[in-house]
């Protein structure tokens, strides 16, 4: 019942934004509908705690412990960027920026991605989840493309090619893990795609096809993960679209394929009796850490610093999931959890900062301690986060993969601390003197939603000082999954 | 060597076919003939469908040939030859890499192809198997096409077209994946394909042309 509502509701609030988005009232609906999933969700987290796994509709869909917490993460980021985008949206409508008709795709398409989320999330079938992921694209493309700029159009055709693309690699990859699982459990039916099948029986499958199967995989699910050397999209459309699309893609998509490639790689894991996937997955994701952090030097424009910064932090969970080991996928969720919260209130820090100075050029933003204190703060505070300063959660996950580094793969470590020191003075100048300075923008119109800021930045604090037992049992129980037991 | 069945043969000569195609498609400049060749390419595949679910009896491939018919004979090319009209992109520019040396490039794909398929083909119990690596060939020479071209529209037929080569690799080593899977994937298609649609003509009405060197300025060094 609780899974109906979770899927049901973004749909219905595409299908009813869709056609009665211009009403004036369409951004309240949409924070409502979200609001619901978010609801729908905790509901269903507290009965997945209570009463074990979840299977449903004829084991199409399923929840266990990696994607329960998943599902509320997605849930929360949904509503908390719903209520940051119900005011940046309408200032962007007072700028000429978007007009009404776009407002009304705008927020059609924000329900259906939420809900293609969901769905990659929560499916128990490796075809449907490939299905899903594209869907995923395919109702941001339109979003990215939204003020229809120069700019943003070349940004969403690559997003569109590039993602297109990659996500047909995947597509291969599924062909051939069915291709493997069918000699196992039979075509008949249409168990031979299921995870939870695939799971039960992944020791029989044929090496050498998973093997291939998930280089194909990996390929196609780490394009959209922003894995390098495949991330070029990710930049363009984080920076060219509006920031809420950019918060959600950030905080949630990123993670969503990241969720998708660690379902692949328990299965070939279990079937190689290698550590070659994990192998695979500590170099593509080393290479992005280290190339992200250089690359942050080059940026001028502040969204796609962050974006940068996202890459940089995919690549440690990639990482860390790599290592493998319960310590390791512990801190990789972890990561998972806090870099979404924390990314997602920088955008919305940013997205304010940059209506108030007009632009997205850091040399153009300045002063904004003096313009609106509680903006200023909210991006210090974020970046100092984002960053690993002790306090906030992402010490403690940084500190977690670090230290694991140290023990299973030496040689990592020093290029990891140099890769962090480096994205560290990058993005540290760039902000403080965005932060202070004088400056000579005008208030805006709308007063600008900074609770969701706040409490984003309040649950990472606390999670830096204190992880609640159920949390930790939860994350374990995830960890443990990850690990093949 | 034993003769194969009719039927067998006649599959291999319509993956051969399929094969071929990509090669004419890869040399092709004129953007209608590309979608014709995209079409022809579709009906290759619903033929090959057909025998196919005649040879297993599986009604489910039935299905999925009414489907590519559909879909890949009928409504694409319908589509993408209306926007040609509109939108009056008729020719690509010259592309990346001459003629001769991206056909010597898909030569050389083909090869690594069939070596990549090698294991599959031997673990696979299919008739056929031995198209497996003509799939693959389908596939990198599609992506090859994408590469070499300047033109959104060329580019999106060489999507599609890889996408045939998934579709007809899917159908050589497992006849076909479960139909829930297969319509998911049919719907994606159709949306990318509506959704570029739109894409295009708000490329052109902020460029005037469908040339992807506009889309060239989102660089690091900037």
């Amino acid at each position: 019942m609780e899974f109906l509502i979770l899927l049901g509701t973004p749909l219905l609030g595409a299908m009813t934004l869709g056609l009665l988005g211009e009403r004036r009232w369409a951004p309240e609906a949409n924070v409502g509908f979200s609001l619901l999933t978010f609801l729908a969700a905790c509901a269903l987290t507290s009965r997945v705690v209570a009463h074990g796994n979840l299977l449903v509709a004829r084991e199409q869909f399923f929840i266990d412990a990696f994607n329960v917490f998943l599902v509320t993460l997605t849930a929360f980021v949904g509503f908390t960027t719903a209520l940051f985008s119900r005011p940046y949206m309408r200032i962007e409508l007072m700028h000429g920026r978007v007009s009404t008709a776009q407002l009304r795709l705008y927020h059609s398409m924000y329900q259906l991605f939420t809900a293609t989320m969901l769905i990659a999330l929560t499916t128990n079938n490796m075809g449907l989840m490939w299905v899903a992921m594209e869907a995923a694209t395919l109702s941001t493309v339109l979003l990215v493309t939204l003020y229809r700029t120069p700019a943003s159009l070349e940004a969403g055709w690559k997003y569109f090619i590039l993602c297109g693309v990659g996500i047909s690699q995947a597509l291969f990859g599924t062909i051939l893990l069915y291709f493997a699982a069918e000699k196992i459990l039979g075509s008949a039916g249409v168990s031979a795609l299921l995870w939870t099948h695939l799971n039960s029986v992944k020791d029989q499958l044929e090496p050498a096809v998973l093997g291939l199967a998930f280089v194909f995989l990996l390929v196609g699910y780490g394009t959209k993960v922003g894995l390098a050397p495949l991330h070029n999209w990710l930049p363009d459309a984080h920076a060219e679209g509006p920031t809420p699309i950019s918060a959600v893609l950030s905080g949630l998509l990123l993670n969503v394929a990241m969720y998708a490639v660690v379902r692949c790689k328990v299965l070939v894991e279990g079937s190689l009796h290698s550590s070659l996937p994990g192998r695979m997955l500590m170099g593509f994701g080393l290479l992005s850490v280290v190339l992200a952090a250089f690359f942050l030097w080059r940026q001028r424009d502040v969204k796609r610093l962050f974006a940068y910064s996202s890459i940089e932090h995919m690549g440690i969970i990639a990482f860390a999931f790599g290592m493998g080991g319960p310590v390791a996928n512990f801190a990789a969720l972890l990561h998972m959890t806090v870099h979404s919260l924390t990314k997602s209130s920088i955008f919305f820090a940013v997205g304010h900062a940059t209506q108030k100075a007009g632009s997205q050029l850091m040399d153009n933003i300045r002063g904004l301690i003096t313009l609106s204190p509680t903006v200023g703060w909210g991006l210090m505070m974020g970046t100092l986060a984002i960053l690993g300063t002790p306090p906030f959660g992402v010490f403690a996950s940084e500190f977690l993969i670090l230290t694991t580094a140290m023990k299973q793969q030496p040689w990592a470590t020093p290029i990891l601390l140099l890769a962090l020191g480096v994205a560290f003075a990058a993005i540290f100048g760039r902000v403080q003197s965005m932060v202070f300075g004088s400056t000579t923008a005008k208030r805006l119109p709308h007063p600008p939603a900074l609770v969701p800021v706040f409490a984003h930045l309040g649950l990472v604090l606390t999670l830096g000082f204190f992880i609640p037992p159920y949390l930790a049992d939860w994350y374990r129980a995830a960890a443990r999954l990850i690990g093949g037991e | 060597m034993t003769a194969l069945p009719w039927d067998l043969q006649l599959l291999n000569t319509l993956a051969a076919l399929l094969l071929l195609l990509s090669f004419a498609m890869l040399s092709q400049r004129r953007i209608v003939s590309l979608v014709n060749l995209l079409a022809l390419q579709g009906a290759l595949l619903v033929v090959a469908t057909l025998l196919l679910a005649w040879r297993t009896g599986d009604r489910h491939l039935y299905v999925s040939a009414t489907l590519t018919l559909g879909l890949k004979v009928f409504f694409l090319p319908w589509l993408l030859h209306r926007l040609i009209r509109r939108l009056g992109v008729y020719w690509d520019t010259e592309p990346l890499l001459n003629i001769t040396a991206t056909m010597l490039v898909g030569v050389l794909i083909v090869i690594f192809s069939f070596g990549l398929a090698q294991p599959i083909s031997a673990l696979a119990s299919t008739a056929t198997r031995n198209s497996i690596g003509i799939a693959v060939a389908v596939i990198l020479i599609a992506f090859l096409t994408m590469i070499t071209r300047r033109k959104a529209m060329s580019q999106v037929v060489g999507f599609l077209s890889m996408e045939n080569g998934l579709f007809f690799g899917a159908m050589s080593a497992t006849y076909g994946m479960p139909m829930i899977v297969e319509l998911g994937v049919a719907l994606d298609v159709l949306v990318a394909m509506l959704v570029l649609g739109v894409f295009f003509f708000q490329i052109r009405e902020q460029f005037d042309s469908l040339d992807l060197k506009n889309l060239e300025s989102l660089k690091e060094d900037q």
